[in-house]
């Protein structure tokens, strides 16, 4: 089976001169969902912009096989002026997307974050919250193969974090999509990956790779399990001994 | 000047879009007693300005020199009752508004359309932003020998004086609203690979319409301020009320003459009002209530 994305062991340098990246090999296949954590600087954020074209590559190559990919920001990134609905429904909008159609999907989406009722709400009205769901429903609308998050949670309450944990986890079991995902939190990272990849600083290069052994839906306790303890303890001494 | 400043896309003096924030609808009574503690300092203000007023007329001058200025209720006693002051007046009010509302619709078609073009491009940006610098920092005064040298001593050349002094704020407060969008929302639009036209009109335009309306209240003030310059140089075809300041500090009418620097005075405040209520509405509607 082709990998959805491929990195084949690229380098980023910036503008600048500085090594961003250094011979990264990465690859995500459908029904994956690919963590990166690393020391805030080692450029998994650049990885992430290289996966969408939002950036080239300055040595090797990425390859992204899907129709369809969708980008999740760190901030909820909505247009103020324009309401839930509407926000969700920009991207078929650039697309011309016909206008009925456009709005049923939006409307099925926002209903698939938990946000039906809020359509015509605007950014301002909605708690941080909602508006990370409506930033999510936006990149699902389009039903991607591949959907990649930038730190999409850094922003919100601890107790928000984990309900939106959950709610992800749901999501990407009904959608389907490949998920790469980059986050500061390796609690995260272990509770929604089903791989965790850890970065070096910068110049980022891979330092390890695991597979996490515990199949969907994962409940909630799994957060007190011994096993998740030992695995996010191993993620941990691996990053601060790249942090040292 | 350094060609730094001439080309800063920030301008010098953006004011902050604040009043697009402000609070929305407060429950009936709360917004009586809001209004009245908004109004409140301006009260005081024209207080003071009579305090002062009569304190000069009766204290300061003796009473062969009060015609310098006459006290506030002389003034109105006079001018007010008599309709051959005050029909001219009104009518000549009516006439700068005129020039003034037109010069404002040139200035902010032509501020719009500049912004957006400097926007489309840094070296647009880089080649057109110096004029506009030039264009506010030339002084009025300078310029109006030439406008009526070629626009003729009537009301075309008014209109120009105006489109003149209102034009910076609206090229320089819609540039920075254009650019005011953040950097994600930009690669949101990169990756619906949005064409250049659907960048400005869904992301550019909207994100810069708070920025459009302070530029468009400042803008405003400055063009009733061209307006009576324009009055007071160019005084072919009906009289703006600048051309009537000018007949009667000729003839030392002092209390029409006080009345017409009461109403300019007045006319500013009214206009400058108008287009911030304009801003707090349309902003208001466009980007929905602000969460308590």
């Amino acid at each position: 089976m082709t990998a959805t994305l491929r990195f084949d062991d690229i380098t980023k340098d910036f503008a600048t001169g500085t090594r961003a990246l250094s011979d990264v090999s990465l690859s995500i296949s459908a029904g994956e969902f690919v963590s990166v954590v690393g020391p805030s600087g080692c450029g998994k954020s650049t990885l992430l912009r290289l996966a969408a074209g939002l950036e080239e590559t300055t040595f090797g190559t990425v390859a992204n096989n899907a129709d369809v990919t969708s980008f999740v920001f760190q901030d909820p990134t909505l247009l103020e002026w324009r309401s839930a609905q509407k926000n969700v429904e920009l991207i078929g909008e650039l697309a011309h997307v016909p206008a009925a159609e456009r709005r049923e999907r939006a409307r099925a989406a926002l209903a698939m974050v938990g946000l039906a009722g809020f359509e015509n709400q605007h950014p301002r009205e909605l708690s941080g919250g909602m508006r990370m769901r409506v930033s999510i429903a936006r990149a699902l609308v389009a039903e991607p193969q591949l959907a990649l998050f930038d730190e999409p949670f850094g922003a919100l309450d601890e107790i928000t974090r984990l309900k939106m944990q959950t709610e992800l986890q749901r999501l990407f079991q009904v959608s389907g999509f490949a998920a790469m995902f980059i986050t500061h939190s390796i609690s995260e990272a272990v509770y929604l990956s089903s791989r965790v990849v850890v970065m070096s600083g910068r110049p980022g290069r891979i330092v390890e790779d695991i597979e996490l052994p515990w199949a969907y839906p994962r409940s909630p306790e799994l957060r007190y399990e011994p096993e998740f303890g030992r695995i996010a303890g191993h993620l941990s001494k691996t990053l601060e001994l790249e942090h040292a | 000047m350094t060609d730094d400043v001439l080309t800063a896309s920030r301008p010098l003096a953006v004011a902050r879009p604040a009043p697009a924030t402000a609070p929305a609808r407060p429950a009936g009574l709360a917004a009586a007693g809001r209004a009245g503690s908004r109004m409140l300092p301006v009260v005081t203000a024209i207080l003071g300005i009579l305090a002062i007023w009569y304190a000069v007329s009766y204290l300061l001058l003796d009473p062969k020199r009060r015609f310098l200025l006459p006290p506030p209720h002389e003034v109105l006693a006079e001018t007010l009752g008599n309709p051959q002051v005050i029909g001219p007046m009104l009518a000549a009010l009516g006439q700068t508004t005129t020039v003034a509302l037109i010069g404002l619709a040139i200035a902010f078609v032509i501020g719009t359309g500049w912004a957006v073009l400097m926007s489309q491009s840094r070296l647009a940006e880089r080649v057109l932003y110096p004029y506009a610098v030039i264009l506010q920092t030339i002084p009025i005064l300078a310029l109006t020998p030439l406008i009526g040298i070629w626009m003729g001593y009537g009301i075309p050349a008014r209109i120009v004086v105006c489109v003149i002094v209102a034009v910076f704020p609206l090229i320089s407060n819609t540039l920075f609203g254009l650019q005011s969008a953040e950097p994600s929302a930009h690669d949101l639009f990169t990756l619906g690979k949005a064409t250049r036209g659907q960048r400005l009109w869904k992301l550019q335009l909207p994100a810069a319409i708070p920025s459009i309306f302070t530029g468009l209240r400042n803008a405003a003030g400055l063009s009733v301020i061209g307006a009576i310059v324009g009055d007071f140089f160019f005084q072919q075809g009906s009289q703006g009320i600048g051309g009537l300041l000018r007949t009667y500090t000729l003839r030392l009418n002092m209390e029409p003459l006080f009345l017409a620097i009461i109403f300019t005075a007045l006319f500013g405040v009214v206009v400058f009002s108008v287009f911030a209520a304009l801003d707090r509405v349309v902003v208001g509607r466009l980007f929905g209530p602000r969460r308590r």
